[in-house]
């Protein structure tokens, strides 16, 4: 009975005793699920436009935060005397580096895989992942390194509410990063409906055959999908590296975004984010009521039985597309 | 030529019966209070045109559709939700529209896997493949290999299917629905996509599964002439639901059937 | 020229289907277990066999089993690593419970805990198939990845939290633990090796093994034909679990001596599914190739810079071959996607023609 009270009873009992508690976990888990979510957002981008399922998503988020930090830091080194216009030039320039990633990417891995099995392309993304995380500690080393949160201009410090008879402490980072993200998501949108290329993505996502057949360049889609996944995770890795410090250790993140993105249902873009909410909310949540139950490190897990559960009740994700068996 | 069957396929027992079946999904009727019978040892083609619910059918029938109306009975017996392998066990094989072949192996391999539900050794003696597995593998092949004769497919025997032309993919797809022994057979389009000369091939062994196997066989075809040559009786369907039923030259004058594949003045 | 079958007739289907249907792959077979069981252990030098064939043989068996679920069932499983690390805890706690048992007889039984927690973890795939069943394994290696750090019962209560391996002996020989000499520990790894391999080659080509391969390539073909989806699929579970779990414990108990829950954690199980693509899906000697290569490839890159006479500081090196290996993999996938086994199957139809080009 005491198991059950206490799995049960007992952490609703606290909720409702320190609402304020509750609404700091409550927003540490939004914060930490618009993150998933953006990471996961790369994932679906890829994943709609080249049916690649891009393990590397995550290696991305990290090398792009790398190459800002690492790249400013050889501005500075290089007589730029101004913090700001040296994080700034690194970050035009990181972009760049992305965009020839991207094109990279699509030179050597894609074009040359087309047509493969689902997990041949997936392999070679692991090869790729092992390949920029090499890379990245090449050129910059492989000690962990702290954002450059100050020289962006990000805020600092942290907003105190009184409310519910209690303080809740909202970091001013975490609201620039849910603002961003925001931006960042509607602009996608836009970009996705309103413009040319997005609708040719579109068309790219739905049939390869049919896209090529009318005259959509397959090359000039990937790369700017694979570009895009790149920006996505230059903000992340920005957003994320602010909160704690950027190293490889990072990749990590890639295995919380897994179960978000099956959650939502691999190929939509609001499953993604609702997905990632829902995970970053309900790891907070069981961490900090039924965590203690348990001994702690279950957010290692946890994700992944969220989405477990939900899967079993839809088997394509919350917002996938219904597959409908044909024979 | 096959007038006599016709006949004769009237008086023999029902093998299956579908009795008042409706099935839809969502919002969209497949199909419509469809009752028709299948007799044993007939050829029983089911026709109409594009969308009208013959694939529907099949798949009610060998329990992979459930339906929300209706009842199906094979060999008397009547079940209400029948699952696929339940099907198979009863003895009721089939082939698809689209071939379903299993890709990756090789034809001796696909009608090897037919034989699947007629071998029985355990686990213990297919980990070491001695004694009672082996010779019960062995006894499953000499009957693979009289399909593979039966089919002349024996040089195809060791290729990968997915790698074969599509006409002798058909013909593999045969060969593991016959290795299954069925009591009923069901062709989902066998000649879809063939010239003239497969269409024959085809025919010719459709013909023999049913006179020297005794095979009861439903079958789902386009072509006319086929149809017309091969049936004993014939079933047509349109939106879902039967118009037509009876021998084929019953059928062939129907104003209904002439209708629904031509069209109708308004 | 050499490897020719012409002339060589089958008059049965026992022939036919024997495990080595051609004279050249059963004396090449012999040739290989007659190097491997006695030219080894006397000419190897006990760290090459340490660190190099005991480790190949350990991974092979791993990918294996994985290949038995993903290559011929169709399964995506993640979850390699800690099922391996199920089969080394259960052995570890087996052999803590029962001293005096024989310990060989505890690494195979070992295997059947790992085969029982890989079936549990395997009942997703009832339901969710494909990319969406990574989270199945997933949460499997996470789940008990966690589990091997947060449950003291699995390694004593030790405060280091690692597990070490008791020397054990059989027939008065140690076998296991720092008394055990590589060579005993290589000829007993070897054996079981080869024993498993041959059941695994026993069971793929059989029933069992076409009823995988059938969900594999068409899961509603072959229900359609009487297959029953969820045993079978369950069944894959089970016996790559079993694998993954002898793997594992022989990887504790007759290689590491010791082993921390970082080992079994989620590079491990990439590791092995790095093995059995790069080596081919659905193919045994595929996992031994693939194996070998992931295996063997660090250890020559690590040699490559010395005999050039280059020194290279050992951290640069670790980055450099990060990318060599990243690369090599892309590579392989591009040139032969079906794995170093298909480069093998072409390798002999070319010797079998030899010296015409076809």
């Amino acid at each position: 009975m005491n198991i059950l009270y206490r799995v049960f009873i007992d952490p609703f009992m606290q909720m409702g005793q320190a609402p304020d508690l509750l609404v700091q976990t409550l927003w540490e888990g939004l914060v930490a699920g618009v993150l998933y979510a953006l990471i996961a957002l790369g994932f679906v981008l890829i994943f709609k436009a080249s049916g690649v399922f891009n393990f590397a998503q995550g290696i991305m988020v990290v090398f792009a935060a790398l190459t800002l930090v690492g790249l400013h830091a050889l501005l500075r080194k290089w007589g730029v005397s101004s913090g700001m216009v040296a994080a700034y030039l690194a970050l035009a320039i990181t972009i760049v580096v992305m965009f020839a990633l991207a094109w990279c990417i699509e030179r050597a891995i894609l074009r040359p895989l087309v047509n493969q099995p689902d997990i041949i392309l997936f392999m070679a993304t692991f090869g790729l992942t092992y390949f920029l995380v090499g890379l990245g500690e090449l050129v910059f080393g492989g000690e962990p390194k702290s954002m450059i949160t100050e020289d962006l201009g990000l805020p600092r410090g942290a907003i105190e509410i009184k409310m519910l008879g209690g303080f809740v402490s909202l970091q001013k980072i975490d609201i620039a990063a849910a603002v961003i993200a925001s931006v960042m998501v509607t602009s996608l949108a836009l970009f996705f409906q309103k413009t040319r290329i997005g609708r040719a993505l579109r068309a790219v996502a739905d049939s390869h055959k049919a896209a090529l057949s009318v005259g959509i360049s397959l090359e000039q889609v990937w790369v700017v999908v694979w570009f895009a996944a790149g920006i996505v995770a230059l903000t992340t890795g920005i957003m994320w590296g602010a909160r704690s410090s950027v190293s490889f250790a990072l990749e990590i993140v890639a295995f919380k975004a897994l179960p978000v993105l099956v959650l939502g249902g691999l190929t939509s873009i609001p499953g993604a984010i609702v997905g990632g909410l829902i995970i970053g909310i309900g790891e907070k949540l069981g961490e900090f009521y039924w965590g203690p139950l348990l001994g702690s490190g279950i957010e290692a897990w946890f994700a992944y039985l969220i989405a477990l559960i939900f899967l079993l009740v839809r088997p394509q994700g919350l917002f996938g597309e219904r597959i409908i068996e044909r024979i | 030529m096959k007038e006599p069957g016709a006949t004769e396929a009237a008086a023999r027992e029902v093998l299956l019966a579908v009795e008042n079946v409706s099935l839809s999904f969502g919002g969209v009727k497949a199909l419509t209070g469809v009752s028709f019978d299948i007799r044993k040892g007939e050829i029983r083609a089911i026709i109409g045109p594009n969308g009208a619910g013959k694939t529907s059918m099949l798949n009610v029938i060998n329990g992979f559709y459930h339906p929300q109306q209706g009842r199906i009975s094979f060999k008397g017996v009547t079940r209400n939700r029948m699952r696929p392998f339940e099907a198979a066990q009863g003895g009721i094989a089939r082939t698809f529209q689209n071939v379903a072949l299993f890709r990756g192996m090789s034809a001796l391999d696909n009608i090897m896997a037919g034989r699947t539900l007629k071998m029985n050794r355990n686990f213990f003696w297919q980990l070491i493949r001695f004694g009672p597995a082996a010779a019960e593998e062995v006894a499953h092949r000499r009957r693979v290999e009289e399909i593979i004769d039966f089919l002349q497919i024996a040089h195809i025997r060791k290729v990968q299917v997915g790698r074969l032309p599509y006409g002798l993919q058909k013909r593999v797809e045969l060969g593991r629905a016959l290795a299954m022994d069925p009591d009923l057979l069901l062709l989902d389009e066998p000649m879809a996509g063939m010239n003239l000369e497969e269409k024959e091939d085809m025919s010719r062994y459709i013909l023999d599964v049913n006179e020297h196997f005794g095979t009861t066989i439903a079958l789902i075809e386009h072509d006319m002439g086929v149809v017309m040559d091969l049936s004993d009786r014939v079933v047509v369907l349109d939106h879902g639901t039967k118009i037509a039923d009876g021998v084929p030259d019953a059928v062939k004058s129907d104003q209904a059937v002439i209708s629904a594949y031509l069209g109708v003045a308004h | 020229m050499f490897y020719r079958e012409a002339g060589q007739y089958k008059t049965s289907y026992e022939a036919d289907q024997a495990t080595f249907p051609v004279l050249q792959d059963r004396i090449g077979m012999i040739v290989i277990l007659a190097v491997a069981f006695v030219v080894v252990p006397l000419t190897m030098s006990s760290f090459v066999i340490n660190s190099v064939l005991i480790p190949f043989l350990i991974f092979s068996l791993a990918a294996i089993g994985l290949n038995l679920l993903l290559g011929y069932a169709g399964q995506l499983s993640l979850g390699t690593g800690a099922f391996m690390g199920v089969g080394a805890y259960a052995c570890y706690k087996l052999t803590t419970i029962f001293p005096d048992a024989n310990i060989i007889l505890l690494i195979i039984v070992s295997g059947f805990a790992s085969a029982a927690i890989g079936t549990v973890f395997g009942l997703p795939s009832l339901r969710i198939k494909g990319f969406y069943l990574m989270v199945g394994t997933l949460a499997a290696q996470f789940f008990l990845s966690w589990c091997f750090i947060r449950i003291p019962w699995l390694y004593n209560n030790n405060v280091s939290g690692a597990i070490e391996v008791p020397t054990r002996a059989v027939f008065g020989i140690p076998v296991s633990g720092p008394n055990a000499t590589p060579v005993t520990r290589y000829l007993i790894v070897l054996t079981i090796v080869v024993v498993m391999t041959w059941i695994a080659s026993n069971l793929v080509r059989g029933r069992i093994g076409r009823m995988w391969m059938a969900v594999r390539d068409m899961d509603i073909a072959a229900e359609l034909i009487g297959i029953r989806l969820p045993r079978t699929k369950l069944l894959a579970f089970a016996v790559s679990s079993f694998y993954c779990g002898v793997a594992g414990a022989m990887m504790v108990f007759l290689w590491l001596g010791a082993a921390e829950p970082d080992a079994f954690n989620i590079n491990r199980s990439f590791l092995i599914l790095f093995m059995i693509i790069i080596g081919g899906l659905g193919s045994l000697i595929g996992s031994f190739i693939g194996a070998a290569f992931i295996w063997g490839l660090p250890i020559m890159l690590k040699s490559v810079p010395e005999t050039f006479g280059i020194s290279i500081g050992s951290a640069t090196l670790e980055h450099l071959q990060f990318m060599v290996v990243g690369a090599l993999i892309i590579f392989f996938l591009i040139v032969e996607p079906h794995g170093l086994a298909r480069l093998w199957q072409i390798a002999k139809q070319k010797l079998r023609v030899w010296p015409f080009p076809y």
